[in-house]
Formats: structure tokens, C-alpha cells, sequence
């Protein structure tokens, strides 16, 4: 260390916490425009058209994509639609359908049993943990942190699930269910508060910490169920965990649980939807994580502790992404092996969700249902590769992930501003 | 000369900061003592360093030395583990692991494309613009390396690394430009376009490499025409050093020359005093004439071409093959080496050794103690990221407009 930096070091006290250090406008005095502010960047798009806007541009330039490597755009976008299930809702005639839980038929409009029906169960199936992952996100944004830590707590409540899954033999469902489901979002909220503290004590960047959980977990992950490790299960040759145990399984409500049905995790995560809703406009709490969002110098003025705020939403989105790994352990996936912790990326899409669906409980539903689509109809499972590679789908939908991170934030009116500047010019 | 000796007169011997970093160098005594060449066989010695590195932290704490007392604790703790851990496992085994020549030469190559990654983004983030997007220049690196190298290969014989590594720089290029105008003009948030673009990265690398080589890999014959090895056959009999520097990858003496280049362009020269000028204070700088954009433009594609050239070393220099996602982070933690040197090249390179040490410790392990060991320090950079972006050593304070975009006026 040099001289000068030594006498910098004792002469001038140094903030304690991030909270206090400057937000640095660029002139002493003079007072940082609105667009300065982290939560009003991202007001350039508003309503509904502009999400849809960055949506289409995605999916064009991932079709120029496609139209670049010599295949045709328009017959893979078919083929990942008719997978996705979605076109379910189009076919509408005279059918039965079984109330959930019980033996009673109904008349409804759409066949609960079709290819395109099961279809959409993986679809939804996929979006429940979107869902949960996209909250995460969009809750911490709300308190201007980017938790690009989903991934990680997703694992935190994955290996928890599991834990807590495969242990308890003989315990009831309706004990064993929440215990499962609460356990593995503590979890996840006990994982981002790590890097909630080291935010609010050391002021260490929340980019940086969380990308370092993720792989501290993956690999964590892959110790616990790989060769040896303390989680694997009973077939010592084959890095897979243990079944959980049937107590522990969510109830399948539509289509049959040998074919993967869709679980009632679904509902779990449209309950979180108006859990968050509720938290961030009804509560102080909510009101408190907005206002840290928004300005955290006016926030402590205003008597709001800024340290607090940023541990506790970091906790809570952790929380969120925790429940995401236990509702996908409980509701479908009942196991987990070494490979699966390497491939899973659903933290990662979460991540785009709520960008997309401008963190907004609405927004990140439909934004969840979007991406839930994309990738069960860009999977090995419902893709046909003789029209298009599934491997090259997935990195497809990757691509289109990156392009609407890329679009959503841009403020398009700026955008035109630039453009007919440089035109006069 | 006198600078030299007023520094070292400068330390405060009782200050307790001093004494917090002779703590932290307690701990990693008491790791040390157990592993060969001393190999201490009982458990008594590194528990009790340990626990007066402890001690000493615990004390630098209550002196207000928060960082460096935490710094000291954790250093004990980990150096009583390490130590109660190799002195319970078996001598031959850490013959086999720890060989201090062999793991100061796979640290070297570990180290190598995190100091790429953190030179790019040192000049990125003097210049005020954050870069996370470094992962992904160093992974379109690594492909476009590959790429340029067997295209080139059929006519330019086993110089087709050079092509590589010029695809390589002129695609991080390509990918910092996106990266430029999303933050300079359109004044979008950083952090924000910067992952946007690691997505992009890892989708359009991805997708080109199922296209391209999805059934077979990459073929077998890179290290044909990879970069190749500079050996020094007059060193390779000295003790110790020999077998480190002995037989480098050409890219890693590179990355020495980058080092110093960096230091005495943006520390030595105007236009470095111009680059940090717009970090610190853009409009300062603007009024006395130097145009901002401009600057930034420049730092920020020059940092694609040098991050992506750690990436082109990757794949052409190190593994020989190229792999979905393969830089695992590696660009991540060339942002924390940057962020633990204090945007400074020397101490960034220090970083970014001890990141590098623990990945070549990782890499040994699992050939005495198994895989299921190996896997689970494989998590061990990461972490030592953690405890670094945490604030180990200080507070470390960025340049002053790092992640603010310059309005004009």
C-alpha cells in the first residue's frame, strides 16, 4: 500500500456501511436527475406494450438466429409452440371432465386428457418454480438489489426438500408437505441472507456475492448426491439422491402422477403471487423495501433503516427461490441427481421473468407462463429433432432469455431521442 | 529508491491493522506447517498458531480493525482446519498433492485468464462503466479462440492460434461494443445489460457449438496448433524455479507484459491520466476537453478484446477443447480479484494468484483423496471470492463514476 493511501486511511474516517457511503452524484451539490435513481430507469417502458415490444424483438432476432444457421425460423417457433400445450385452449368442444379429488364428472369446454393438455401440465409444472424464482428477483429489486442469486437458493431449498423429503417415514402428508415446503424456503432465505449481510454490514456488492453462493452451491450440491457423497441414495453406482418419501409428495390434481401430472404447486405459487403483492403495497415492510429501492439516502433521512432493509428482502427473495426448490423436489421431481444440480437453470430464467414482467406480481406470472412455455417446448421431451435439435433449443431460448434482459431495461423514448439527435447532426 | 524505504518505514509496527495482518499470516503458517516440506505430524502445532491468530484477530477487532481482525479470525480458522485435516491424512497422500513446483506452475495457468479478465475490466471500470459482462467475453473468447484456430487451421499450419486469438479479440470486441452503447448512450443500468450479455454470450456460444461440433466436440488435434509453450531448457535444472517457469504457455508470459503495460499506460502515461479522469469525475474531465464518450467507448471494447483473449488462452492455450459454458465463472472472479486489488493491476494480480493457487489445489486433490473431495473443494475460489468481495483487506472504494452513465450538457 502506498504512503498516500496509508495517510487517506487514518486522516479521513471511512464509512462503517454501505448505507453510508454517498450515492456519488456526479457534482457535489448538484441533485442526481430522476432517471439517476435505480428503480426509475426502468420507467422508459410502461404498461403492457413495451414488455411485449422487448418480447417480439427477442423472438425475432432469436428467429434471425435460427434463419442465420440455415433453418427455417417459422416451422421451429411452430414446433416449440405446438409443444408448449398452449394451443390447448384453442380446441374447444363437448367433453367430460373429473373434478380434482374426487369421482364426480362435469361437462367442460376442453379435453383434460389430450397431448396438447398434457403438454400444458409440463408447461405449468415448469412455471410454478419460474414463478417462485422471478419473485425472488423482483422482490429484491423492489429494494434495488439484483439477486442474480436465484439459482443458488434455489439449490439451498432443493437439497433441503430433499433432506427433509427422504428422512420422517411415517409422518402424515398434511404435516409432512409444509414442513418440506417451509423448510426448504428458509433455506433459501437463510442462504441469501449471507449475502444480505455482507451488503448491509461491509457493503459487498450483492452481484458478486450471490454469483459466488450459486457456485458454492452447485458444487455443495454435487458433493451431497454425487459418488460417495452423504445424500446419495441406496444404488451406491448412480449419483442420485433417494426418492422422497410419498408423505412428502405434492397431490397431483390434473393428469396422472405416473406421467408427471401437474402438482398442486402451481397454486403455491399464485398464492406467493399475492403473498408478494400483498407484502410490497399493504405492508410497511413493503413500503420500506420501496422506498430503500428507490432512494436510500432519503430512506434514512426519512428514519428508515437502510442495513435492515437490505438483509430482510435479501432473506425474503431467498425465501421465495428456497420454496421454487422445494415445490419442484415435492411436485414432480422427487429426487435429484449430480447432473441435474449442473443442467437446472431455472434460477437463471427467473432472473428474466421479473425484468420482463417489470417486478410485478401480474408481470412475473405472465412473464413465468412465457418462459415456462419456451422452455418445455424447446425440451428433448416435446421438441421433434428432426425439425429442430433440442440442444440447440435450449441454447436458443438462452439467447432469447439474454436478448430480453437486454431489451426490457431500455428506455425506448431515449432510444428515439438519440436517434433524431444524430439525425440533426 | 526512497520511495522503497520510506514505505518500509512508513508501517506502523503497533498499529493494529499491522498486527491483524500478522495474524492472517499466522493462519496461513499454521496451514502451512503441516504440509510438506515440514509436514508436521501432530495436530498440536497448527491448532495452537491457529488459535493465537484468532486471538490476534479477535483483539484487532475490538481496536475497530473490523476487516482485518474478521480477516485474521478466518484465517486462523481455516489454517487450524487445513492443518488438522493434512496431518490426519496420510503423508504419502500429501506427497502426492502438495508439490509446491507443480502447484506454483498449475497456479500460474489458473491465474492466467483471471488476469485477462481483470486487466479488461480494470480499464472498463476506470472508466466508469461497471462491466459484469466480463464472464461472457471470456467465453465468446474461448469459442471464437477455438473457431478462428481450426478454420485457420488447414492454411495457416500450427500458426492458426494466432488467428484464434485475433477471432477471438475481435468478437470480444463485438460483444464489449453491444455492451458500450447500452451503457454510454443508452444509459441503460449496467449491471443490467452487462448480464443480459452473459446470457447472450453463453447462448450464442452455446448454440454455435451444437452447431458446429455438437456430435463429436471439438476435434482432437487442437494442441497441435494451440498456442504453444515457451520452453527455457537454460532454467529447467534451477531448484524450484525451473519447474514453475521452466515450460509456460506463451499467453501466461503475455500476461505478464499486460501487467506492466497496464500499470505504466493508465499510472504513467496521459492517456491513462485522461481514462481515470473520466472514471473519477467525467465532468471534470469533459470541461478541460476530453471527450467522455469517446474515452469510454475505447476502455470498454479494449476490455472485450483483452478479457476474450484470456478466454482464447482457455481454449486454445490450457484445455485444448471448448464446452458449453465452460469458463464457469471464471470471468466472475476476475471482477473479484479486480475488486480485492483495488482496481489496481499488481494487487489484482496477487488476487487472482490466490484464486488461481486455490482452483490448482482443487485440480490435485482429487488424485489422492478421491472425487468426492475434489468436487467439493472445486467450491473453494468461489469462496474465497466471498470472503474477498466481503472486505477481508479494507474497504475497497471503486472509481468515483464507476456505473453511472454521463449525461452531456
Amino acid at each position: 500500500m502506498s504512503d498516500d493511501e496509508k495517510r487517506v486511511d487514518e486522516s479521513v474516517e471511512l464509512p462503517k456501511s454501505q448505507d453510508e457511503v454517498p450515492q456519488a452524484p456526479l457534482e457535489p451539490g448538484v441533485i442526481p436527475p430522476p432517471s439517476m435513481h435505480f428503480a426509475s430507469r426502468f420507467d422508459g417502458l410502461s404498461g403492457i406494450i413495451a414488455p411485449l415490444l422487448t418480447t417480439l424483438i427477442a423472438f425475432l432476432m432469436g428467429g434471425l438466429v435460427v434463419a442465420l444457421t440455415g433453418k427455417n425460423p417459422i416451422k421451429v417457433y411452430h414446433a416449440i409452440w405446438n409443444g408448449t400445450g398452449l394451443n390447448w385452449f384453442f380446441h374447444i368442444g363437448n367433453h367430460s371432465a373429473r373434478i380434482p379429488f374426487s369421482t364426480t364428472h362435469m361437462w367442460f369446454p376442453w379435453d383434460t386428457a389430450s397431448i396438447s393438455a398434457q403438454n400444458l401440465q409440463q408447461t405449468l409444472l415448469l412455471t410454478s418454480p419460474i414463478i417462485l424464482t422471478g419473485l425472488a428477483v423482483a422482490f429484491a429489486f423492489r429494494c434495488g438489489m439484483f439477486n442474480i442469486g436465484g439459482q443458488g437458493q434455489y439449490f439451498a431449498g432443493t437439497i433441503f426438500a430433499v433432506w427433509v423429503g427422504t428422512s420422517f417415514s411415517s409422518l402424515s402428508p398434511w404435516v409432512h408437505i409444509p414442513l418440506v415446503l417451509v423448510i426448504g424456503a428458509l433455506a433459501g432465505a437463510a442462504y441469501a441472507g449471507i449475502a444480505g449481510i455482507l451488503k448491509a454490514t461491509v457493503g459487498a456488492h450483492e452481484v458478486i456475492s450471490t454469483i459466488m453462493l450459486n457456485w458454492i452451491s452447485i458444487w455443495v450440491g454435487s458433493y451431497l448426491f454425487g459418488q460417495g457423497g452423504p445424500l446419495q441414495g441406496s444404488q451406491a453406482s448412480i449419483p442420485i439422491s433417494n426418492d422422497i418419501m410419498e408423505s412428502a409428495k405434492l397431490p397431483v390434481f390434473w393428469g396422472l402422477k405416473l406421467l408427471q401430472g401437474l402438482s398442486i404447486g402451481i397454486f403455491v405459487a399464485v398464492a406467493m403471487l399475492v403473498v408478494y403483492w400483498i407484502l410490497i403495497n399493504r405492508t410497511t415492510l413493503g413500503f420500506e423495501v420501496r422506498a430503500v429501492g428507490f432512494n436510500p439516502e432519503a430512506a434514512r433521512y426519512g428514519g428508515i433503516s437502510v442495513a435492515r432493509n437490505y438483509f430482510l428482502a435479501m432473506a425474503i427473495s431467498g425465501s421465495f427461490a428456497g420454496l421454487a426448490g422445494a415445490v419442484d423436489i415435492t411436485g414432480w421431481e422427487y429426487r435429484i441427481g449430480e447432473n441435474d444440480i449442473h443442467a437446472n437453470q431455472i434460477g437463471f430464467i427467473g432472473l428474466a421473468a421479473a425484468l420482463l414482467g417489470r417486478n410485478t406480481a401480474l408481470g412475473v406470472g405472465l412473464a413465468s407462463l412465457l418462459f415456462g412455455a419456451l422452455i418445455n417446448g424447446t425440451s428433448g421431451r416435446q421438441l421433434d429433432p428432426s425439425i429442430f435439435r433440442p440442444e440447440l433449443a435450449g441454447n436458443l431460448t438462452t439467447i432469447i432469455q439474454g436478448l430480453v434482459i437486454l431489451f426490457v431495461g431500455l428506455n425506448l423514448g431515449g432510444v428515439w431521442v438519440w436517434l433524431k439527435r444524430r439525425r440533426r447532426a | 529508491m526512497t520511495a522503497i524505504t520510506t514505505r518500509l518505514g512508513g508501517v506502523q509496527w503497533t498499529h493494529p491493522k499491522t498486527i491483524g495482518f500478522f495474524g492472517i499470516a499466522l493462519g496461513a503458517l499454521a496451514a502451512w506447517l503441516a504440509l510438506p516440506p515440514l509436514a508436521s505430524r501432530t495436530a498440536v502445532l497448527p491448532i495452537a498458531i491457529g488459535i493465537v491468530a484468532i486471538a490476534i484477530g479477535i483483539w484487532t477487532w475490538s481496536r475497530e480493525q473490523r476487516r482485518v481482525g474478521g480477516g485474521a479470525v478466518a484465517s486462523g480458522i481455516l489454517g487450524i482446519a487445513l492443518g488438522v485435516v493434512a496431518t490426519r491424512s496420510s503423508t504419502a497422500h500429501l506427497d502426492q498433492v502438495v508439490v509446491w513446483s507443480a502447484l506454483g506452475a498449475a497456479t500460474l495457468r489458473y491465474a492466467t485468464p483471471l488476469t485477462f479478465a481483470a486487466i479488461g475490466g480494470l480499464f472498463c471500470e476506470r472508466s466508469g462503466v461497471v462491466n459484469v459482462a466480463l464472464e461472457g467475453m471470456l467465453l465468446t473468447g474461448a469459442f471464437f479462440g477455438i473457431w478462428g484456430a481450426i478454420w485457420a487451421h488447414s492454411w495457416a499450419g500450427s500458426w492458426a492460434w494466432v488467428v484464434g486469438v485475433i477471432c477471438a479479440a475481435l468478437a470480444g470486441m463485438a460483444l464489449a461494443a453491444i455492451h458500450a452503447v447500452w451503457a454510454i448512450h443508452l444509459k441503460v443500468d449496467q449491471i443490467i445489460s452487462g448480464t443480459a450479455i452473459n446470457f447472450l454470450a453463453l447462448g450464442i456460444t452455446g448454440y454455435l457449438f451444437i452447431d458446429k461440433y455438437g456430435d463429436t466436440g471439438t476435434p482432437g488435434n487442437v494442441p497441435d496448433y494451440g498456442i504453444p509453450d515457451v520452453h527455457l531448457s537454460f532454467l529447467q535444472n534451477w531448484y524450484f524455479i525451473g519447474p514453475i517457469i521452466g515450460q509456460l504457455n506463451l499467453m501466461i508470459w503475455v500476461s505478464f507484459v499486460l501487467l506492466v503495460a497496464t500499470y505504466i499506460f493508465v499510472f504513467r502515461t496521459p492517456y491513462g491520466l485522461r481514462l481515470r479522469a473520466v472514471g473519477e469525475h467525467p465532468r471534470a474531465a469533459d470541461t478541460v476537453g476530453i471527450s467522455v464518450y469517446k474515452v469510454r467507448y475505447m476502455a470498454v471494447i479494449g476490455s472485450g478484446a483483452i478479457a476474450a483473449m484470456g478466454g482464447a488462452y482457455l481454449s486454445i492455450g490450457f484445455v485444448h477443447s471448448f464446452n458449453e459454458g465452460m469458463t464457469n465463472g471464471t470471468g466472475f472472479i476476475g471482477l473479484a480479484a479486480l475488486v480485492f486489488g483495488k482496481w489496481r493491476p499488481f494487487p489484482t494480480y496477487c488476487a487472482a494468484l490466490l484464486f488461481g493457487f486455490s482452483s490448482a489445489l482443487a485440480d490435485r486433490l482429487p488424485s489422492a483423496y478421491g472425487n468426492q473431495w475434489g468436487t467439493l473443494f472445486q467450491a473453494l475460489p468461489y469462496l474465497l471470492t466471498l470472503i474477498a468481495v466481503a472486505g477481508v483487506i479494507g474497504r475497497s472504494i471503486g472509481p468515483a463514476a464507476s456505473g453511472r452513465p454521463y449525461v452531456k450538457q
